[in-house]
């Protein structure tokens, strides 16, 4: 087989789409958010509980590629017990090393280093990255939520999203 | 067992310059032409030829360029009239693709004409571009879809669209070849019934007028849609066929210049049918080029073109089945279907399944196929798709089952 998937179906990646982490449902949850690639179908659910600003559970659910179970299982993992800054700074230096502006080297991103192969089929990057869009957007919602007194932060969200629309999002395609 | 097909696939390859590329390595493996066609060397030729020598504005210019463009796009209207079965050319209106041909009916013809309570019928295997404009001319105007449900065979009900059928029916939408099962609806019978009742029967026709012979004359649609791109014609050009009168009837859609014959500063009256509905300048050298595709596939036969897909899609259907874990979606035989082959894999997801044949040069459709009413009915968020043309031969299919077994192999699961 070519190189180049082996490149992007590494070992670590295809391990976590067979047996996916965070598949569990949370019994409760604080934030939550369904996150849909019309391009594909492809749909998740991410789930967070958190106590005193550090997330406790994890759940990341819906259907999906290879690529896009296989990143929703590593955020389930890597997010337990981070803080909503860290998830946030984990998501951005994820979608920094899939647009290759940063190597795995400049960043902690554990397994997600995996998914670094991605990058040479280009329609295939928007699939790791509909987690993680997912995630920054419930987490923005939960902050207003959370503070509604601070009607603006700083937007958190991750830059070019073309294709990916959110469940919660008038702009959701039929 | 093995039909010999009509048509000399290895002649016909030769025509496209395109197959001759590679792909990651590899030599091209076209299987994705129900999403677009490849281009014969003559469509090519047609659109450099009109740049070259006789690029100007239609219906405008007096001199000679002008006349020269004018004729040759005019003389492609005639060339479409003739390929639909000898219908009027004034029934023929050139758009920019069969999304907009649909668009154009619910804007102009059927807006005006729905009211509460009126329903439009629409089957649950439409694109997005026969299913969309309904949803939103309903919102409008008060009107309701109501759904014409497929079979677990692939086919519509057509015992429930009979139940469904009554004086409240305004409009039946439905598609003539389906792009996901390949599906043949029987249109012909279909409109017979709705007319019995006073609807008007919009046909769309991407799939069906580039795959088969397609006679207007006695289809009984009202309107039918189709691009030109689905037929080895260039991007950009689609048809829009209605009877003159219908079109004369109809509210004008775009406003603008060639649409018109006075204008004032407070009113305007338009130009005769086709053109009223050919607003500005249109899509001139795809529309020459639409003209070379025409003839292409005339030289083909239709009648053969069809023959040869429906022998390839019933090999491939026969060749996926022997892979375990594959579910085919879509009428089995060839009466009620061909040219298309739908499939699920259930240990590979189609994105998977389309990277992993992309290595192997394979270029298949996975996705929702703009489908997603269709994909909720067969139970599932995407599917993979292989579809045929005239240059495509067994040789491919037996190439994609090679792959296929690859990415199979490659999940783990040796098959």
């Amino acid at each position: 087989m070519s190189l180049e998937l082996d490149s992007m179906y590494r070992e670590v990646v295809l391990d976590h789409y067979k047996q996916p982490r965070g598949r569990c449902p949370l019994d409760r949850h604080d934030i939550e958010n369904e996150g849909f690639n019309p391009v594909c179908g492809d749909e998740v659910k991410i789930g967070l509980r958190i106590e005193d600003g550090i997330i406790l559970g994890v759940h990341s659910l819906g259907r999906g590629c290879s690529i896009s179970v296989a990143s929703g299982s590593m955020l389930a993992e890597i997010l337990q017990g981070k803080t909503l800054e860290e998830a946030r700074s984990i998501a951005e230096d994820f979608r920094r090393m899939m647009h290759g502006e940063i190597t795995p080297d400049e960043a902690d991103l554990g397994d997600l280093e995996a998914l670094e192969g991605v990058q040479k089929f280009p329609v295939r990057i928007k699939c790791a990255l509909l987690p993680w869009t997912t995630l920054l957007d419930a987490i923005e919602a939960y902050e207003r939520g959370a503070r509604a007194e601070k009607s603006t932060t700083e937007d958190p969200q991750l830059g070019g999203r073309p294709g990916i629309v959110h469940k919660n999002d008038e702009r959701r395609s039929v | 067992m093995a039909e010999s097909s009509p048509l000399d696939v290895a002649r016909i390859r030769r025509d496209f310059p395109i197959l001759s590329r590679e792909v990651r390595g590899k030599p091209l493996l076209y299987l994705d032409s129900a999403a677009t066609t490849q281009k014969p060397q003559v469509v090519l030729d047609a659109l450099m030829d009109y740049y070259t020598h006789s690029n100007a504005n239609v219906h405008r210019a007096i001199h000679t360029l002008g006349e020269e463009a004018t004729a040759a796009y005019e003389g492609v209207r005639d060339k479409v009239a003739a390929f639909l079965g000898g219908v009027d050319r004034r029934g023929v209106v050139f758009t920019r693709n069969a999304t907009e041909s649909l668009n154009l009916v619910a804007y102009a013809w059927a807006r005006p004409r729905l009211a509460r309570g009126d329903e439009i019928l629409v089957s649950e295997m439409e694109h997005h571009s026969n299913l969309v404009p309904w949803i939103e001319a309903a919102r409008v105007t008060g009107a309701v879809v109501r759904t014409i449900p497929v079979t677990d065979e692939g086919l519509l009900d057509l015992d429930v669209y009979e139940e469904l059928l009554g004086h409240h029916t305004k409009i039946v939408a439905v598609t003539h070849k389906s792009n996901v099962l390949g599906t043949i609806n029987p249109v012909a019978e279909m409109a017979k019934a709705a007319h019995d009742v006073g609807a008007f029967v919009v046909v769309d026709g991407a799939q069906a007028a580039a795959h088969m012979p397609v006679d207007l004359n006695t289809l009984g649609a009202d309107a039918y849609a189709f691009s030109a791109h689905k037929m080895l014609g260039p991007t950009g050009v689609g048809v829009l066929w209605a009877r003159p009168e219908v079109l004369e009837e109809m509210d004008a859609f775009l406003g603008g210049g060639e649409m018109i014959r006075e204008v004032h500063m407070d009113r305007a009256t338009f130009n005769e049918v086709p053109w009223k509905f050919e607003a500005g300048t249109p899509n001139i050298a795809g529309v020459v080029g639409f003209g070379a595709a025409i003839d292409y596939l005339q030289a083909l036969g239709m009648d053969k073109l069809n023959q040869h897909e429906t022998q390839l899609t019933l090999y491939a259907r026969d060749r996926l089945e022997e892979i375990g874990g594959l579910t085919l979606f879509g009428p089995r035989d060839a009466i009620h279907g061909g040219g298309i082959v739908t499939f699920w894999d259930k240990d590979v997801h189609p994105h998977d399944l389309s990277t992993i044949l992309d290595t192997h040069g394979v270029a298949i459709r996975a996705g929702h196929h703009c489908a997603q009413p269709l994909m909720r009915r067969l139970g599932v968020v995407a599917t993979a798709r292989a579809s045929f043309y005239c240059y495509n031969d067994r040789d491919d299919v037996d190439a994609l089952v090679m792959a296929l077994h690859e990415c199979r192999k490659y999940f783990g699961h040796v098959s």
